[in-house]
């Protein structure tokens, strides 16, 4: 009691003070073992027989996560312990699904997918040592808020780029350069968060600003609405010119979201919510493409044909009830584009309501950990951009699941760490780097506990 | 910042709390129904390749899954599939499924709730999923002289038989011809199938029909039994003198219903007996009309008690017969003798005989006896149920000896069979001016303990037209059949 009373900086870092670095090499131990156990299973299931390419599988998979771990250990030391083994246990699951679902389309011209995605494995999980070797402190990131701003702006219009970009499915998303295929949505949705958190960071004072009182909530004033009319457009333009429902809901979701938790006002929400229903039923009424997906999603089995997607979605889900046929066992090579878009339903097949449920549970924990994270950091930057990167993989998980479960319209994105796409895979292993890196900031004890400094207020900037 | 950060923790939390909520609600509520979709290619493909129960007849299977060496392991195999083919149905991964196939499904394919306990044993024991057997009421013997009574007629006949057991309602057997081979549709060569289909769908004497209980047709004179029975019921006996006569003339019309080749009936008056073993038009069309009052029509009531406009057969898909509402005085009387818009399945007509021959009450008819677990444990057997009382078993036996004197004095002597008393009634049905008329002919037997009620139909032979009667060109499949029974 005496010994809190007279170190309250101690005290009030009371959740601070563990690694954690012992429980994070369990969880990954586990994690292994459920996605290379996944890959054997695949095997057994079909043949009977475990893969002849297991040990290579095992070593190599096993190799890259040890390898993330140390580095982790040495440059990351205080970093959420539980972040790594879910990306690592989601990874491990979608590589032995694709591969699966490629054996399931031999002999149909498809695939196969699986030794594209090995590779990106590999090069997301350099690129995950790579962010975390070269952010020492995200703060740093601040100072690039309008680079930032600029590139995920120049990326995302990138495939509108004549020559570049090329129209898959109708949407153009893609483009196309040197025999590879890259959304660099996926990476813009970092460089936009990085920009929001940097930007709202700089303008909430002048955001958090009252006008009108209205039905109980105090609306912005008129001349703050500007930014939030930008991004509003900026994601109609993505809607309209690249056919990406997604994409759009998405950024314009997550601008919404940091404007509120800047601000701290609610009121933020409703704009953003009045826009969003605005914008919704504009393009329900203008686009073609995007009638179409509400209509597949109210009722696909009014045009068997053109929805057949989507019922053999349910149909696979169906098929795989609570307990799921088995790895191996289902038929999920049904489902077109079952190793990608649809990879939530190819698992709920073959794992179940059960299996399913654990990996949206598993993602759920994953942003709570990045919630958590910000709650703990100390500086506003930190905090908005980890709301922001766990934000985005929340509402992309809930589109892309609720849109192949047929709980919302099909929209059209990639479900983070299981689809098939490098692009996406890389882009998220980026983000776990960040939000380790933002968590290792926050739960790292302020580095002199011993000697309060005499103006507590002052932040201890890394500059290794 | 953090009371924000902490609502939307909240917020993300329902978002995946939805998920788990909508996927419980398709795998954990949906996935039946989903998995009973016909175009549910997962299913069908998982029933295809799974060992099916067999179909049997008697102890002798006329389906069964055999190895097939392909993806789908197993084939399914009608050994005579023409005759069994309007019972069976067939088998397909790729077409629709029909007959006992489809209404058995969930016991043959072994997904039947009540073979829950072998299906957990399959599963622990690493074995595939195997289904029931089901055995048919159809008896092969009877079953095949109805096939061959058929096929014998001249040309490529179209017709039915049905024959029932009076006593339980039991289907001994239904034949329809022309027929198909169900092997042709049920193999796995997809492109086969669908041409093969796609040719008898074409044919137009419809052999993918089965007439025995889906095709209506008018029942010409043997519906006079119906109006018999009306009459029998309300204080009419066989020795009541009716009109005879060669013509009567229709109130309201200029028109004059006449007999059967211009006959008088023997008589302007002659007892019901003699009207019906002569099958006298005038009679019956007399007795109509007079069975009808403004507010109803007796013979109409009559003939829902035999079961007009109802389903009443579980395992096929079965058309209902009709008795038509509403009608006028003249088309009362042509309904009276079994046309206007009378129509009737040749199950229908069977059904009629069965309640005559069984003192008045009719049986619920049924094809399937018992259901059996793969390991051949019994899992059901069809219980005898009675659908109405027709009619009291004093008419019925009234009834009886009238239909015994058609055989005996009248137009049913083609039926004949010595040392066996046989019931029986013709028909002779016109249809349209251009088309031969319908032969039938509905009979049971032995008249003073009946084993067996038949119907039988010959919609178009062969046969020149005027030498077209029910008598003597369905009688002789009736004999075949009713001598496949008693003998």
């Amino acid at each position: 009691m005496s010994i809190l009373a007279a170190h309250p900086v101690r005290a009030a870092a009371a959740f601070v003070p563990r690694k954690r670095r012992v429980a994070e090499l369990m969880l990954l131990v586990m994690a292994l073992a459920l996605g290379i156990g996944s890959y054997a299973l695949v095997g057994i299931g079909i043949t009977n027989k475990v893969p002849t390419d297991m040990v290579g599988y095992a070593v190599f998979f096993t190799g890259f996560a040890f390898g993330c771990h140390l580095v982790v250990r040495r440059f990351a030391s205080y970093a959420d312990p539980i972040l790594l083994p879910i990306a690592i246990a989601l990874n491990g699951i979608g590589l032995a699904m694709i591969h699966r679902i490629d054996v399931g389309l031999e002999g149909t011209g498809f695939g196969p997918y699986a030794p594209a995605q090995y590779l990106w494995t590999a090069v997301s999980i350099v690129a995950f040592v790579l962010t975390l070797l070269a952010i020492r402190d995200h703060r740093r990131l601040q100072a690039f808020t309008y680079t930032m701003g600029f590139a995920g702006l120049a990326l995302l219009l990138l495939p509108l780029v004549p020559g570049l970009g090329v129209n898959i499915n109708g949407s153009r998303i893609w483009i196309h350069a040197a025999g590879y295929s890259f959304q660099p949505g996926e990476v813009a949705k970092i460089c936009l968060a990085i920009f929001f958190a940097g930007y709202l960071v700089l303008k909430r004072d002048a955001l958090a600003l009252a006008g009108h009182r209205f039905a109980g909530i105090d609306l912005p004033r008129g001349r703050d609405l500007g930014p939030i009319l930008f991004a509003w457009l900026i994601s109609l333009g993505v809607l309209v010119l690249q056919r990406d429902l997604g994409s759009s809901l998405l950024f314009f979701g997550l601008f919404v979201v940091l404007l509120y938790v800047a601000t701290e006002r609610p009121s933020w929400l409703v704009v953003g919510l009045v826009l969003f229903v605005a914008g919704a039923y504009l393009s329900f009424l203008s686009f073609g493409h995007v009638q179409e997906r509400v209509n597949g999603w109210l009722d696909p089995w009014a045009n068997r044909d053109q929805f057949y997607q989507i019922i053999q979605a349910q149909y696979g889900l169906g098929w795989g009830g609570i307990l799921g046929r088995g790895w191996g066992l289902g038929s999920p090579q049904l489902t077109p584009y079952s190793w990608s878009d649809f990879i939530a339903t190819s698992l709920g097949e073959e794992l179940g309501l059960t299996g399913l449920m654990a990996i949206i549970v598993l993602y759920a924990l994953m942003v709570e950990r990045g919630l958590r994270t910000a709650l703990v950091c100390r500086d506003t930057f930190g905090k908005l951009l980890s709301v922001g990167l766990s934000v985005a993989l929340a509402l992309q998980v809930f589109v892309v699941v609720g849109g192949v479960t047929r709980l919302i319209p099909l929209t059209g994105l990639t479900t983070p760490f299981l689809s098939y796409g490098g692009s996406s895979l890389l882009a998220n292993w980026v983000m776990i780097a960040l939000l380790m890196r933002i968590s290792d900031q926050a739960r790292r004890p302020p580095p002199d506990i011993t000697s309060p400094a005499p103006d507590d207020v002052t932040q201890v900037v890394s500059l290794r | 910042m953090n009371r924000p950060i902490r609502t939307l923790a909240i917020g993300c939390l329902a978002l995946f709390l939805l998920l788990l909520l909508n996927i419980t609600y398709i795998q954990g509520w949906r996935a039946d129904s989903l998995n009973a979709q016909a175009q549910n290619t997962r299913a069908r493909n998982a029933d295809c390749s799974r060992k099916r129960g067999p179909i049997l007849v008697n102890g002798e299977s006329v389906a069964r899954s055999v190895p097939s060496h392909d993806n789908l392991k197993f084939v399914r195999r009608y050994p005579q599939g023409r005759m069994y083919a309007p019972v069976t149905g067939r088998f397909s991964c790729q077409l629709l499924t029909t007959g006992v196939e489809s209404s058995e499904n969930s016991v043959l394919s072994g997904s039947d709730q009540s073979l829950f306990v072998s299906r957990v044993i399959d599963l622990f024991g690493n074995k595939q999923q195997q289904g029931g057997s089901v055995l048919l009421t159809i008896n092969p013997k009877v079953q095949k002289a109805a096939y061959d009574g058929l096929q014998s007629l001249p040309g490529n006949a179209q017709g039915a038989v049905v024959a029932l057991d009076p006593r339980t309602g039991a289907v001994l057997a239904m034949t329809s011809t022309p027929s198909y081979d169900p092997n042709t549709l049920s193999g796995h060569n997809y492109k086969a199938a669908v041409k093969q289909y796609k040719r008898l769908n074409k044919r137009p004497d419809r052999p993918l029909i089965n007439r025995a209980a889906q095709e209506i047709l008018p029942p010409g004179s043997t519906f006079k039994l119906v109006v018999a029975a009306a009459a029998l019921q309300h204080g009419y006996s066989p020795d009541t003198v009716v009109r005879g006569g060669s013509s009567l003339d229709l109130p309201q019309t200029t028109h004059q219903m006449t007999n059967e080749n211009g006959g008088n009936c023997g008589g302007d008056k002659i007892t019901l007996t003699q009207a019906l073993a002569v099958s006298c038009n005038v009679s019956f069309a007399d007795l109509g009309l007079k069975l009808r009052a403004d507010d109803r029509n007796i013979v109409g009531d009559q003939a829902k008690l035999f079961g007009f406009g109802e389903t009443y057969l579980d395992e096929l898909p079965m058309a209902k017969s009709v008795y038509p509402s509403g009608i006028d005085i003249p088309q009362t009387a042509f309904a009276s003798i079994g046309q206007f818009d009378v129509a009737a399945t040749p199950l229908q007509m069977a059904m009629v005989a069965a309640a005559i021959a069984n003192g008045g009450d009719l049986m619920k008819p049924y094809l399937v006896a018992e259901e059996r677990t793969p390991d051949l444990k019994l899992l059901r057997r069809a219980e005898p149920q009675m659908l109405h009382q027709a009619m009291s078993s004093q008419a019925a036996d009234q009834l009886t000896q009238m239909m015994v004197d058609v055989v005996q004095q009248g137009t049913g002597t083609p039926v004949q069979i010595p040392g066996v008393s046989v019931a029986a009634k013709t028909g002779t049905a016109n249809s349209a001016p251009n088309r031969p008329p319908y032969a039938w002919i509905v009979s049971f037997a032995p008249a003073d303990n009946p084993q067996v009620a038949v119907a039988v139909l010959v919609q178009q032979s062969a046969t020149n037209r005027g030498e077209i009667a029910g008598g003597t060109l369905a009688g002789p499949v009736a004999v075949n059949v009713i001598k496949a029974v008693v003998q």
